[in-house]
């Protein structure tokens, strides 16, 4: 074993002449990537122009320490074959042989030029694939409920508990900051607009239908997406890595009947309450502002908003909430599902689940607009 | 073996979790070229330790220093210190998002001071040190076997030829085969190269075949600490078990005949 050394010592070149008259390099210090990252390229550079004189003798007996970064740099100044006089130390021999005998590397995948045409149709096959899966899930879902009325006791009551608090109860902060918030921007913007009209008296239905109706749950639903639909693919995510899904697998327990039923259960259950609370808040953030703004007093607010806003607009928030609720874990499940055992897939796949939702909660949001268009509506 | 200079130096290290203590009063040092293993039941603290020495964790009171540096200093002697070490964690810890030869290759690049052909060609001899055919170099580790990962993992530790080596379990998960030809692997680097190694092993085989010196953990503290007959002579329960136990016995013998 070689002796102790403090630290590491530069490598050092030297050219004499020998007396047979041949000018000899002598290479002295430490050939290791500890001694040379500072001076790697200049080094390099020296190195390749004294290697261009093919009767130069090359004696690196003097090198200390080499490791494979120091040879490499050595063998690639010699333009990767051995020079014709050299002399060096055997230990070092077999750096330089391993080098020899390396195979080459592989080369980098030609570029396919019809790509275009390949990513277009990986999308639409990717679409497809989504699209079938989910239905599948769907219709697992629908078989496990069909299951699970014959096997009561099999419910998973538990799993539809925790998620009802976690998605439900825990949500219940944000939910009533943004919709605070959103009712007094709007009460705020819309007096201003009705003062102008002398229609102060019109900012209940503005409020009322608007919340109850558009706001409330689409706000609930967008917050819920991002909050627990993120979770709920990531949770289903980091079971796939650490292999949590086939463990569940092995002992005979499905993951439709144990992981996404009662997700999709407990957020169809939890939505249209969050809904209720959300547009409740933005109701009475509005209000406040009303009252400031146009001196509506709260009462008047109160008794009037029923006879403004047909009850027909509360259910319709609350269908909604529901419908969006099952739609945002199944498609947050679907996702998780989907992902394979790596960090990378992980993240994308929460994205595009938070992403996906989003969008869902929109369109489905659209066509209750459309198919509802003419209900509760004065 | 040989006392020279000592690359790591532990001094009076406590660890607590909170009420539950793992280490009071560590002193070790890890003198240049050797290997030290460290040996201990599980939750002793093997882990904790060679964590704390590679300062991924701060011990609750006591002095770690490696190179002769504090850790938690100056963040460029830091930044050299680590460059200086290279670790094989227990699962490898293989960047998932990078392909076997961008894992390989990513210290280098970070170095900043190699060219892209210099880099390919140090991916290339370390992939084959550790046995790994080329044609796995644009796998993605998901699709690799446990082994694979390990030799990979071993790989990237050894990207910068380090001068320190920490071995967190390298056998575990190995069948037997696979662990031998990985000690072989560990023993040819040592021949080629100066290198300190300090490992933490459960594995009887791994220990006797590759340690200098042995640090026995237990009951909070190194009971121990020495050669491998210094070690046996110890009249501690643990090392008992541990070297004394039918396993032990067997691996013992199994050396003493090659």
């Amino acid at each position: 074993m070689p002796e102790n050394q403090g630290g590491n010592s530069q490598l050092v070149l030297r050219l004499v002449t020998g007396e047979d008259g041949a000018s000899r390099l002598m290479l002295a210090g430490d050939c290791t990537l500890a001694a040379l990252c500072h001076q790697l390229q200049p080094l390099s550079a020296e190195l390749a122009g004294y290697a261009t004189n093919p009767e130069l003798h090359w004696d690196i007996t003097g090198i200390a320490h080499m490791d494979d970064a120091g040879a490499v740099l050595l063998w690639q100044a010699w333009g990767e074959r051995h020079p014709r006089h050299l002399a060096l130390q055997p230990e070092h021999e077999r750096l330089f042989n391993r080098l020899e005998k390396m195979p080459p590397p592989p080369a980098p995948p030609a570029r396919d030029r019809l790509w275009p045409v390949t990513v277009l149709g990986k999308a639409v096959f990717l679409l497809w694939e989504h699209l079938t899966n989910l239905i599948m899930l769907s219709g697992q879902l629908l078989l496990d409920s069909i299951y699970l009325v014959g096997h009561p006791l099999h419910i998973p009551w538990r799993e539809i508990s925790a998620n009802l608090y976690r998605t439900g109860a825990q949500a219940l902060g944000i939910t009533a900051l943004v919709g605070f918030l959103i009712g007094v921007v709007l009460s705020f913007l819309s007096s201003r607009q009705l003062q102008m009209f002398g229609a102060d008296i019109f900012i209940i239905n503005i409020l009322g239908v608007s919340i109850v109706r558009e706001l409330g749950p689409v706000l609930a639903a967008i917050l819920v997406a991002g909050r627990s639909g993120s979770s709920m693919t990531a949770q289903l995510g980091v079971m796939r890595v650490t292999e949590e899904l086939d463990a569940l697998t092995v002992m005979g327990i499905p993951h439709s009947l144990r992981l996404v039923w009662p997700k999709v259960i407990a957020l169809g259950i939890a939505m249209p309450l969050v809904v209720l609370w959300t547009s409740a808040i933005a109701l009475i953030g509005g209000m406040v502002v009303a009252e400031i703004q146009l001196g509506l007093g709260h009462q008047f607010f109160l008794s009037k908003l029923p006879d403004v806003v047909p009850i027909a607009n509360l259910w319709l928030g609350l269908g909604k909430g529901v419908v969006c609720g099952m739609m945002i874990a199944l498609i947050s499940c679907h996702f998780g599902l989907r992902i394979k055992s790596n960090t990378e897939s992980l993240g994308e796949g929460t994205t595009n689940s938070v992403v996906t939702s989003i969008t869902v909660v929109i369109i489905i949001d659209a066509i209750f607009a459309v198919i509802f268009s003419d209900f509760g509506l004065r | 073996m040989m006392a020279g200079e000592c690359i790591i130096e532990v001094e009076g290290l406590y660890t607590r979790y909170g009420n539950h203590v793992v280490h009071e009063n560590i002193n070790l040092g890890v003198h240049r070229g050797e290997v030290l293993a460290l040996v201990g039941g599980s939750g002793s603290g093997k882990t904790a330790l060679m964590r704390q020495m590679l300062g991924l964790e701060k011990p609750a009171q006591g002095k770690v220093r490696v190179f002769g540096l504090p850790l938690y200093g100056d963040r460029k002697k830091l930044q050299d210190m680590r460059n200086r070490c290279g670790v094989l964690f227990q699962k490898g810890a293989l960047f998932s998002a990078l392909s076997v030869y961008d894992n390989v290759a990513l210290p280098m690049r970070e170095l900043r001071a190699l060219d892209e052909g210099m880099i390919r060609k140090l991916v290339m001899l370390k992939l084959k040190m550790v046995d790994i055919d080329i044609k796995h170099a644009t796998k993605m580790p998901a699709e690799l076997s446990g082994g694979m990962i390990k030799r990979i993992a071993l790989a990237r530790a050894m990207a910068l030829d380090p001068e320190l080596l920490f071995l967190d379990e390298p056998t575990a998960g190995l069948d037997p085969e696979l662990s031998e030809a990985f000690v072989k692997l560990i023993q040819t680097m040592r021949q080629e190269l100066t290198l300190t190694i300090v490992m933490a092993t459960h594995d009887l085989d791994t220990l006797v075949a590759l340690s200098d010196r042995i640090a026995v953990l237990a009951e909070q503290r190194i009971v121990a600490l020495g050669t491998l007959p210094e070690v046996l002579k110890t009249n501690h329960s643990f090392v008992r078990n541990f070297f004394c136990g039918e396993r032990g016995k067997r691996s013992l013998e199994n050396h003493s005949n090659i």
